[in-house]
């Protein structure tokens, strides 16, 4: 019953982010200066009537109000237009795109989760000794840094330098060219990420070693292994919340990697999408994304909450 | 006053403190950071030419024609373009840092202080805002309005607040209940002497802590848009968009695209070190 009350209060606060988020995008597109109409039409020179139809045809000529609640009961029905770019429905314009950076995230999603949980218990083991003070300060450049500075510089050092890894585009869709092709840019998103799950993952591990139990185990002289065990598994409730926040990072930083390893994925269509000002699919993105970032922290939340009772 | 300006002498010399048992880590940041400051003051005089260089579209590498780390892909000559671009790479984070800070200030203290109906909706907005994508917004809002670089410093703003505005206003609350504020609220003092003179010393700190790490991630964001083509002009000098003209000729010129990398990360590292260090010392947890 409060596991009920808990999820459709969550839903509820998903739907309202999701109309903000919507009502907000929408009207900073018609508000922004330049016409969808003139953007579909390119430069060829058509008459004044051929403009009014195409605008009748997107309902360029409604008012605001009336072309966001056009959209809106469309769009509830699954249904999100056309792209004024490609003409084809926005779905189909934008699934190749966003398997691609699915793919791309959850790739290195996996990788951050190892890196992160497993050099976060290494570095609480051994505190302030000279293998914790490399690792947190290594993290706390990889924070600092911004994704795309240290893609440039992985694909100078492997791709330029070195030459082992191809360094653009997505190769032929097999599997493993699919991974040598990704595995630059996973890396890259994983370095600009992990240390976020790190640092969580260093003081929570901290904290249950200062505790009794941990104590109590030593003087049993328990396995070191099991008692390692037994404090992730007591510290898992703060590392999942943060693991919500990982994904939640991840969609954003994606969206600059995928433009520096040009990989075709949504970063680039987003972006080529809010300068040619094609309000479907811009947002259609939008709110994809949106929706799998807010979705994913609320699943990890409540997992989360759950196992702290 | 009186009391604000203690505060800043104890500030003053709790600084002192710090840098009596600082790690080699705090040294090499202020060093990088007092380098910047001097590239961003005496830019003018450094790189005097960093924006009229004329454009010969032949790319140079390092050392060639008297050009310290080459050409780019315009003949621009990167390292005076990395001096010149210490501007932006500043001033914006700074504003976007203090903006932020400022409407976390008044908005954190509205809803701290006062609490009831205008607290809950302070509240609502910010859960809201802070569900939300903002570097997604951000290049939305950016690309959409498209009015340059200090339109994105107001959306930075805008997107970078309900932080600011969520932890100042936890932090004042600690506060509120405490008997020394009740005492003061019995004396009937003004609710602004009280927020200016009890409340705000105590929570200067960890708005300050947190201003640092806005300026580290301010830095990071704005010279993201300015990666996609976003927020600054082709002719403004900008590491984001250095590193966005390189990518084309990092086989001709490699550092072209190394110098604005390592100091985007060399910049935003040296900030965030020092602002964990300041929050370690007043023993602010960071982490959670």
């Amino acid at each position: 019953m409060k596991d009920l009350k808990y999820i459709s209060i969550k839903l509820l606060e998903l739907i309202i982010s999701m109309i903000f988020i919507s009502i907000v995008i929408f009207s900073l597109l018609y508000l922004a200066p330049g016409d969808p109409a003139r953007v579909l039409l390119g430069v060829k020179q058509v008459s004044p009537e051929t403009l009014d139809a195409i605008r009748d045809q997107y309902h360029l000529n409604e008012p605001l109000i009336t072309q966001y609640w056009i959209w809106l009961s469309h769009a509830v029905t699954l249904d999100f237009g056309d792209s004024i770019r490609t003409g084809e429905s926005v779905l189909a314009t934008c699934g190749p795109y966003l398997i691609v950076t699915l793919k791309l995230v959850l790739f290195s999603f996996l990788l951050s989760v190892i890196l992160g949980i497993g050099l976060g218990t290494v570095s609480a083991k051994h505190k302030d000794k000279l293998s914790d003070k490399i690792i947190s300060n290594v993290a706390l450049v990889f924070t600092s840094a911004p994704s795309f500075a240290v893609g440039l510089l992985l694909i100078f050092i492997f791709g330029v330098k070195l030459g082992v890894l191809p360094i653009y585009g997505i190769g032929d869709g097999g599997l493993a060219s699919d991974i040598s092709h990704l595995l630059l840019p996973a890396i890259t998103l994983t370095v600009a990420v992990s240390a976020l799950l790190l640092r969580i993952t260093r003081s929570q591990m901290l904290k249950e070693t200062a505790s009794d139990y941990v104590t109590f185990m030593r003087a049993r002289a328990v396995a070191p292994y099991v008692i390692t065990r037994s404090k992730l598994i007591n510290a898992s409730a703060p590392i999942l919340t943060s693991m919500g926040l990982l994904l939640a990072t991840l969609f954003s930083a994606t969206l600059l990697v995928e433009t520096t390893f040009a990989i075709p994925g949504a970063g680039g269509l987003l972006a080529s999408s809010v300068v040619m000002k094609d309000v479907p699919v811009v947002q259609f993105l939008t709110l994809f994304l949106a929706f799998f970032i807010i979705v994913s922290q609320m699943i990890c939340d409540f997992i989360a909450s759950k196992i702290r009772r | 006053m009186e009391n604000l300006q203690n505060l800043q002498i104890k500030t003053r010399s709790s600084v002192y403190k710090l840098l009596a048992h600082r790690p080699v880590l705090v040294y090499l940041s202020a060093a990088v950071l007092l380098c910047a400051l001097v590239w961003l003051i005496f830019g003018s005089i450094l790189a005097p030419h960093a924006l009229d260089q004329d454009i010969t579209l032949t790319t140079l590498s390092p050392g060639d024609d008297g050009h310290i780390l080459g050409t780019d892909g315009l003949g621009r000559d990167v390292w005076q373009l990395l001096i010149a671009g210490t501007r932006s790479a500043l001033i914006g984070p700074v504003l976007i840092a203090l903006g932020s800070l400022i409407l976390g200030l008044i908005f954190g203290f509205i809803s701290g202080y006062f609490g009831g109906p205008l607290d809950w909706i302070i509240s609502r907005y910010t859960d809201l805002t802070l569900a939300m994508p903002s570097l997604l917004l951000a290049i939305v809002a950016a690309g959409v309005i498209g009015g340059g670089y200090y339109v994105s410093v107001l959306v930075m703003i805008i997107l970078y607040s309900p932080f600011d505005i969520r932890l100042i206003r936890s932090a004042v609350r600690a506060e509120v209940t405490k008997p020394y504020i009740e005492s003061v609220k019995v004396m009937k003092i003004a609710s602004l002497t009280i927020m200016a003179r009890h409340i705000l010393p105590n929570v200067v700190v960890i708005a300050l802590v947190n201003f640092f790490l806005n300026i580290a991630y301010g830095l990071v964001s704005m010279s993201a848009l300015s990666y996609l083509g976003l927020g600054v002009s082709p002719a403004h000098a900008d590491w984001g968009r250095q590193l966005a003209d390189g990518k084309n000729i990092m086989y001709e010129n490699a550092a072209s695209i190394i110098a604005p990398a390592i100091a985007i990360i060399l910049v935003s590292t040296a900030i965030n070190a020092l602002g964990g260090y300041i929050a370690d010392r007043f023993g602010i947890d960071t982490e959670s």
